[in-house]
């Protein structure tokens, strides 16, 4: 039983609500992601559930284990990968992976299958302190020492944050394969372009759970009709966009405003017209669809 | 067991590796014990005074010389009167005023008494009081050889017990021993275990199955290990240096100082429980290793203390292994005489664990 089950788990810190009512169900191998911007209370969840916090209210089970008694038996079963890099600095990588497999009555020998595709990008640097290793070779280390122990479910807490865009592709091909081998995997990302690798997404905004869904399913959700505008000045171009009366929101996406239009407002040809009205030239607007952060901000804009 | 080995190879790989820790635990030993005892000097010696010698007639010259020639004090100023003497030692180039006054010999001479004035500045008490008592002994023994004074009839005869020479740095050097495994043992252990909360890798291991004590444990004993190692090198230091050897054994010494450890390191633990930075524990652990100094009888005599403090050293672990150092060292103390420290000792280290276990417990 690989599974995860939230329920209605709150946590305070003093005046802060940093989980509010979370219900999540995660399914035996699959690859659930947490999405959400810094304090969205991602963290706090992960450390709910590897057991190093007690929640304030609410019940989670981890492998079947409730995570107050079956805390002991919860430990040997899972990896967990810290957001903050957390291997020995001074000891080597070698080292580190010994030690953290000795520290799970295991060796690396053991279940060095698991670890092997990873292990052997880091290995030429393998007598090299784990606090000399570039950020992405600390992430693969990491990664590493959290399945030295060939756990059933992993929980990585925002591995890929400043990671460079190559090493982050290449560290979800990595989850792909270890889901492959049955590992239930837990992910967390401030990343919405990463969302699209998950199975299943939980978009989360100030400690609660705005959707949970597979990325598709959010991504159709998207009520609205949504359009890419584009012009010289951007800046301008969101100001004057958003005045128009029949804006529902506008946000900048890169090298575009994405603009959603109110009900009954979809008529793209007066948006044409207001900004020629308004002196703006050379704009050029196509119909989009949704990204997994268009639907964030919508959802956000809903919630508030 | 397997746990604990492994821990404890990771915990020496790291103290080893980490050159400039490594560098002082060894550093500090040797220039504790070979530059402290000589600055700890409670002997007072160079006090500067002046003299006010209104008389010029040959007693006073001899007084002066007598003064002089005891090699404590240094003839800083010469004022003709007494108001210009005063001057001297608020402008602190002297700390005591000797007057001499007109008429002195002839005075003595005529009804076998004359006076002398002694004013001393008492900022700083101890020189001040030490130097006036110095400066009325040496004026004793100068009536005496006049024969104004009527010696004692036996005469007093000092002997000294322990320490026949009066010599300090052999009273100060089990003392500094029994600091320095206060610093290494009590609080840089603490500091070893604040900063794997501060990097984060306790969470790694509080997320693996090892239990907590095994963790804390294997923190601990490198440091005990070191520590007692330690002791030794200080006790060579002490025999090459100051030719030092303790009277009584070797053996109850490490007994004392390992449970000593057992107690420190306890408050050190219970430090790191509390604290969540280095910063932190290192300036709580600064506060507390002033007062355990200062208040341990290893600089100022505890006797001297006002009774309240007096009281305040009976709570303070320091306290009593300075005691037991030097009982040992100096008097050759056998563990019957120490019994009463040692149970002390034990129950620190009872009390000291027991909130820390209770600490970690809370944190968790």
């Amino acid at each position: 039983m690989n599974n995860v089950s939230i329920q209605h788990i709150n946590k305070q810190y003093g005046e802060v609500i940093a989980l509010k009512d979370i219900t999540i169900e995660i399914k035996p191998g699959e690859l659930f992601g947490l999405i959400g911007p810094d304090g969205a209370g991602k963290t706090t969840l992960f450390r709910i559930l590897t057991t190093l916090i007690l929640a304030d209210s609410g019940t989670a089970t981890v492998c079947g284990l409730d995570v107050v008694q079956g805390m002991k038996e919860i430990r040997k079963r899972v990896g967990y990968m810290p957001g903050r890099f957390s291997m020995y600095q001074d000891l080597t990588v070698e080292e580190n992976l010994n030690f953290f497999a000795t520290v799970f009555n295991t060796t690396v020998e053991e279940n060095y299958d698991l670890i092997k595709d990873i292990y052997v990008q880091i290995e030429p640097f393998k007598k090299r302190r784990a606090g000399k290793l570039s950020g992405g070779m600390k992430q693969k280390l990491a990664l590493c020492c959290a399945l030295i122990h060939k756990p059933d479910i992993l929980f990585l807490d925002e591995p890929t944050t400043g990671v460079d865009p190559v090493s982050r592709v290449e560290f979800w091909d990595m989850l792909d394969k270890l889901k492959a081998q049955g590992i239930t995997i837990m992910v967390s990302t401030p990343y919405m372009d990463e969302a699209s690798r998950c199975d299943w997404i939980a978009l989360m905004k100030d400690g609660q759970c705005l959707t949970i869904n597979t990325p598709d399913q959010i991504r159709k959700s998207f009520d609205k009709k949504l359009y890419a505008v584009r012009s010289e000045n951007m800046y301008q171009l969101l100001q004057g966009l958003r005045q128009y009366p029949g804006t529902y929101s506008c946000y900048t996406f890169g090298d575009s405003n994405h603009l959603a239009l109110k009900k009954g407002w979809e008529d793209i040809s007066k948006v044409k017209d207001y900004l020629k009205e308004k002196g703006y030239t050379d704009v050029t607007i196509e119909p989009i669809e949704a990204t997994i952060e268009d639907c964030f901000m919508n959802l956000g804009k809903e919630d508030q | 067991m397997r746990t604990i080995k492994y821990l404890l190879e990771k915990e020496f790989k790291q103290i080893f590796r980490d050159k400039i820790i490594f560098g002082v635990i060894f550093i500090v030993p040797v220039f504790q014990l070979s530059i402290l005892p000589f600055a700890a000097n409670f002997e007072l010696k160079n006090i500067s005074i002046g003299i006010v010698d209104e008389d010029h007639f040959e007693y006073s010259q001899q007084l002066t010389e007598k003064i002089l020639s005891s090699g404590y004090f240094h003839l800083k100023d010469v004022s003709s009167s007494y108001e210009e003497g005063m001057k001297a030692i608020e402008s602190n180039t002297t700390d005591i005023l000797i007057e001499i006054p007109n008429h002195f010999e002839r005075d003595l001479g005529k009804e076998g008494k004359a006076e002398i004035l002694i004013a001393a500045n008492a900022v700083n008490g101890t020189k001040g009081g030490l130097g006036s008592a110095y400066i009325s002994s040496i004026i004793q023994s100068f009536n005496e050889e006049l024969g104004y004074s009527e010696p004692l009839a036996e005469g007093i005869v000092t002997t000294n017990l322990f320490n026949p020479h009066l010599d300090y740095k052999h009273y100060m050097v089990p003392g500094i021993m029994v600091f320095l495994l206060t610093i290494i043992g009590g609080f840089l252990a603490a500091l070893n275990i604040v900063s794997e909360k501060e990097k984060g890798t306790i969470e790694q291991i509080n997320v693996s199955p090892v239990p907590k004590s095994a963790f804390l444990l294997a923190k601990l004993i490198p440091f005990w290990v070191i520590s007692l190692l330690l002791l030794t090198i200080s006790m060579f230091i002490a025999w090459l240096l100051y030719g030092l050897i303790p009277v009584g054994s070797f053996w109850i010494i490490y007994v004392f100082a390992f449970v000593y450890l057992i107690a420190f390191t306890g408050f050190g633990l219970l430090i790191s429980a509390v604290s969540s930075t280095q910063q932190q524990a290192m300036f709580s652990a600064f506060f507390f290793i002033i007062i355990f100094a200062l208040m341990s009888g290893l600089f100022t005599p505890i006797n001297s203390m006002p009774d309240w403090a007096q009281t305040i050293t009976l709570f303070n672990p320091v306290r009593y292994f300075v005691e037991v150092m030097r009982m040992i060292y100096l008097k050759g103390s056998t563990f019957s005489d120490i019994a009463g420290q040692f149970g002390v000792i034990c129950l620190f280290a009872v009390v000291f664990n027991t909130l820390a276990v209770v600490g970690y417990r809370k944190s968790s």
